[in-house]
């Protein structure tokens, strides 16, 4: 097969000029013609909606696609604790300088600097247009935003409002697609997924659709289509990530030749509620924030079984404090994770299943009183105590890591284009901005740069040099997609056992957590290339979905979404075994320093690694993208 | 645990629906509501038969998703908590469950637990933003917003949409959501200049969308997952009256298209 050479395409000069000569040098579409350019945007998160509103500000066609009910329900509404930026309106020392070498340190460097370089830059606008939205930030007694701090970070450069930020900004580009909606310029497709990516002569022109309500398989044509479909960590079951979360859109775009980059880098969370019941379908997330005020421990000894109120302090080990003492409780993400997830190994594990350590409020309490904690924290001790009947205000909460955000994703370049031509992919969807492990805070910094301020004129750029389609193009593509689809859907009607689907995602994610979660090695992530196709197997004779494809059938629905995670877990695992060293979240356990932590090899993998559909049963094809750190060197990524 | 569950099943919009009973047994008291629902809908799946269709997602009682009237109330009885964080612990053991559709005009029920909601995204549509094109921001400290001022509009703005103030009121109105839009948006210096244009665009989409008028029978907050305080109501009347009363071009504000181009 023919590899494409991964060109990011990165404009030239200093770093710091990149974006801003780009943005006047890219073509543009005069305002008479972009309404004849018809944009698809598949999903209504933040990047999405941010994307499909600012598009159709700009007089381009848009139709935007979810499965949910309404665009408000994308999962971006789930982030709890805040948005950065470089305003460095604390003076504090913060700038976008700053926010850059602290976004790309904390990704272990294997990320593109000249994006991560236009991240920062970008992430002063995106706050002053949320204000300008009436969103709701917290605020203090002079009527300023207020900040806080967020893991990897010593500056206080996080924007919030209480634990429901993602909410708010959600709601803010919701209210803008919405405006949008009503003045007409963009086609709203609710309950609608997208199965399988259009292309013709190489080039994206349309999806192929489904009607959740009642299975009405449709094919909508385009100038260009843009995926804005979240991330894949729901494939490890228990996850952070809402249920309906999945794959599908961007492994369908793999399977018609987009290429994956960086599969294997899924972030653990280490802020989590443990879980603790066979049939428990989720795990929820105690904000990052909460570390800000929270102190992490364990119990010195092992199997203790006292009540933490019982354990004197001289026998508990603040292990984050004394393994990172500059960082300590708001150390990384990855570093975090590992961390418990070692003293969990050691027998020093508290709660009933022994995964768990305690985040601690006693202390934050006693100094700032129950008031100042109530009104920073107050939603999530509320939160917490519902799910486990517990009150973090007597006893310490116990928190565990969790699957959480998927640094992977679609490869695409400076314009955040994917490697087939007319097809973007922006947010989580795509690969690009957080290297081996994304920063907290940072996730609806990059959906809202992407959406609001980098796609609308990237994607001008590209429709600049392209005459319109028309309504009539790809006619021939779409009616081959779409019988593919019919077919694969008639497939999983008529598997026709009594297996509940769930079972095998279940099954799945267990086995992914297992060999390619927080830590992995090399036979572990051979011995999941060994299983996952017999568990795939399994699947397609074992299925039940209970019904027809012409019908509103949720089973059908999940099948196939498990069906494509069943096929994407084997790239996952092959990106993880052909990376041979450890860097941010990916931990290979051949591949440590004698105190146990990751050794990165910037010799060999100084890279991004770019999968390539082959066929079906074939192993897919690797390609690398190098990265060029000009501005900012590779070092040991130190938190001590 | 166990319980006998009555769910409303109902196969499409243009069918009649029943309630069926199901038995459910060894349910553990640290599942959710909607764990529950799952454990029954695996059992039903392995006997071939077609599981209880509900919305739901994020499960962590954000994207209100999740919409169900469970013994009467719509999303249970425990206040100020979504269907999703109801644990099985709040019910009495070997207890008898009843779980219904969200009941209102504008709520058309899809399938079994499943509505159509969309006429509260038409209700947004029709003026619940700020109109401020990307790229227009000033500078987000231009204008100080009483820390006062912002929480009251947060309060307002943690509205989820899940339609339980709509479910709960006899007459089906969605005055407490259209209220907590409009308020977030009068209080917020931002969302000043718009305020009379959106609160008649808003209030008309309401009635055009089939809800109900508000009879100040207040099972509107009573059942809002999210505690969005009454007193929203009152604004909104307020805002509504104010914006008939002064504003000259009452009339064209509420037909903006008319007047178009």
């Amino acid at each position: 097969m023919d590899i494409p050479t991964f060109d990011p395409r990165i404009p030239d000069g200093p770093l710091v000029d990149k974006w801003q000569r780009h943005r006047a040098e890219v073509r543009l579409v005069s305002p008479t013609n972009k309404r004849r350019y018809r944009v698809i945007v598949v999903g209504s998160g933040l990047a999405g909606a941010a994307a499909a509103a600012s598009l159709a500000e700009l007089g381009y066609q848009v139709d935007c696609f979810t499965f949910h009910d309404s665009p408000r329900r994308a999962h971006s509404v789930a982030a709890q604790g805040g948005i950065n930026a470089a305003k460095n309106y604390r003076n504090d020392g913060d700038s976008v300088e700053r926010l850059f070498r602290d976004t790309l340190k904390g990704g272990d460097y294997r990320s593109r600097e000249a994006n991560v370089y236009r991240l920062a830059e970008i992430s002063n606008q995106i706050i002053d247009h949320c204000v300008a939205q009436g969103i709701p930030f917290a605020r203090d007694y002079a009527g300023y935003l207020d900040n806080r701090s967020f893991g990897g970070a010593q500056v206080s450069r996080t924007f919030y409002a209480r634990g429901q930020t993602g909410q708010q900004l959600l709601l803010g580009a919701y209210g803008a697609l919405s405006r949008q909606i009503h003045s007409g310029n963009v086609r709203l497709h609710t309950r609608t997924e997208m199965l399988d990516l259009v292309v013709v002569d190489g080039r994206a022109t349309g999806i192929i659709s489904r009607r959740l309500t009642d299975g009405r398989i449709g094919h909508h044509g385009a100038d260009a289509v843009v995926l804005a479909s979240g991330g894949y960590s729901n494939i490890y079951y228990l996850s952070t990530n809402a249920l309906a979360s999945n794959v599908t859109a961007t492994f369908r775009a793999y399977r018609r030749g987009a290429w994956f980059a960086n599969p294997g880098f899924t972030q653990i969370h280490p802020t989590c509620i443990p879980a603790v019941e066979d049939h428990q379908s989720k795990l929820t997330l105690m904000s990052e924030s909460l570390r800000n005020d929270g102190r992490i421990w364990v119990p010195r000894a092992a199997h203790e079984d006292r009540r933490p109120a019982d354990i004197p302090e001289a026998e508990r080990d603040y292990y984050l404090e004394r393994m990172y003492p500059a960082y300590g409780n708001l150390s990384p993400r990855d570093i975090s994770s590992r961390a418990a997830k070692a003293v969990c190994d050691q027998g020093r594990g508290v709660g009933p299943t022994g995964h768990g350590v305690y985040l601690d409020f006693a202390e934050a309490i006693g100094r700032l009183g129950r008031r100042a904690i109530n009104d920073r924290y107050g939603n999530l001790f509320e939160m917490y105590q519902r799910i486990t009947g517990e009150d973090p205000w007597q006893t310490p909460m116990r928190i565990y890591p969790a699957a959480h955000y998927s640094m992977g994703g679609l490869w695409v370049d400076y314009d955040l284009m994917t490697s087939v031509p007319g097809l973007f992919a922006i947010g989580e969807a795509n690969f690009s901005d957080h290297g081996a492990n994304r920063l907290g805070a940072s996730a609806l910094m990059q959906g809202l740069a992407d959406g609001y301020f980098i796609l609308p004129q990237t994607l001008g750029h590209f429709l600049a040099a392209r005459p319109p389609l028309g309504t009539e193009h790809g006619a021939a593509a779409g009616a081959e997609a779409q019988a593919a689809v019919e077919a694969r859907l008639a497939r999983l009607v008529a598997v026709g056992g009594r297996t509940p689907v769930e079972t095998f995602h279940r099954r799945l994610g267990e086995l992914m957590w297992e060999h390619c979660g927080m830590s992995r090695s090399r036979t572990g992530l051979q011995q999941a290339l060994a299983e996952i196709p017999a568990l795939r197997e399994e699947f397609w004779s074992g299925i039940c979905v209970c019904g027809g494809s012409a019908e509103f059938n949720v089973v059908l629905e999940k099948a196939g979404r498990v069906a494509d995670y069943l096929e994407f877990a084997e790239v996952m695992v092959w990106d993880a075994l052909e990376r041979e060293e450890s860097c941010g979240a990916h931990f290979r356990t051949e591949h440590q320093t004698a105190d146990g932590e990751p050794r990165r090899d910037d010799d060999a993998f100084a890279h991004v690694a770019v999968w390539g559909f082959r066929g079906d049963g074939v192993a897919p094809q690797r390609a690398v993208e190098p990265l060029h750190f000009e501005h900012l060197q590779p070092a040991e990524r130190d938190y001590r | 645990m166990e319980f006998t569950l009555h769910i409303w099943r109902q196969h499409g919009a243009a069918e009649v629906g029943a309630f069926v009973t199901y038995p459910v047994r060894g349910i553990s008291p640290d599942l959710s509501f909607l764990e529950m629902l799952d454990v029954l809908n695996e059992e039903l799946v392995g006997r071939g038969e077609a599981p209880i269709a509900f919305d739901h997602d994020c499960r962590e009682g954000i994207c209100g998703s999740c919409a169900m009237v469970i013994n009467g109330d719509p999303h249970g009885p425990l206040p100020g908590t979504t269907a999703c964080q109801l644990y099985m612990r709040h019910f009495d053991n070997a207890s008898d469950i009843t779980v219904e559709p969200w009941r209102a005009r504008a709520f058309p029920v899809l399938r079994d637990l499943i509505v159509d909601r969309s006429a509260l995204d038409n209700v947004i549509q029709a003026g619940g933003y700020v109109s401020v094109n990307t790229g227009a921001a000033p500078d987000a400290h231009a204008v100080p917003v009483a820390k006062q001022a912002a929480d009251a509009a947060f309060e307002a703005a943690a509205c989820i949409g899940c339609g339980a103030c709509v479910a709960a009121c006899p007459n089906g109105a969605a005055m407490l959501f259209t209220a907590a839009k409009v308020a977030q948006l009068a209080i917020m210096p931002q969302g000043r200049p718009e305020r009379a244009r959106r609160v008649i665009g808003m209030v008309e989409a309401m009635d055009d969308a089939g809800f109900g008028n508000c009879t100040n029978h207040y099972a509107c907050a009573e059942a809002c997952p999210k505690r969005i305080p009454l007193r929203f109501i009152a604004q909104l009347n307020r805002e509504f009256l104010s914006a008939a009363l002064s504003s000259r071009e009452f009339v064209e504000l509420a037909r903006p298209h008319a007047h178009e181009e």
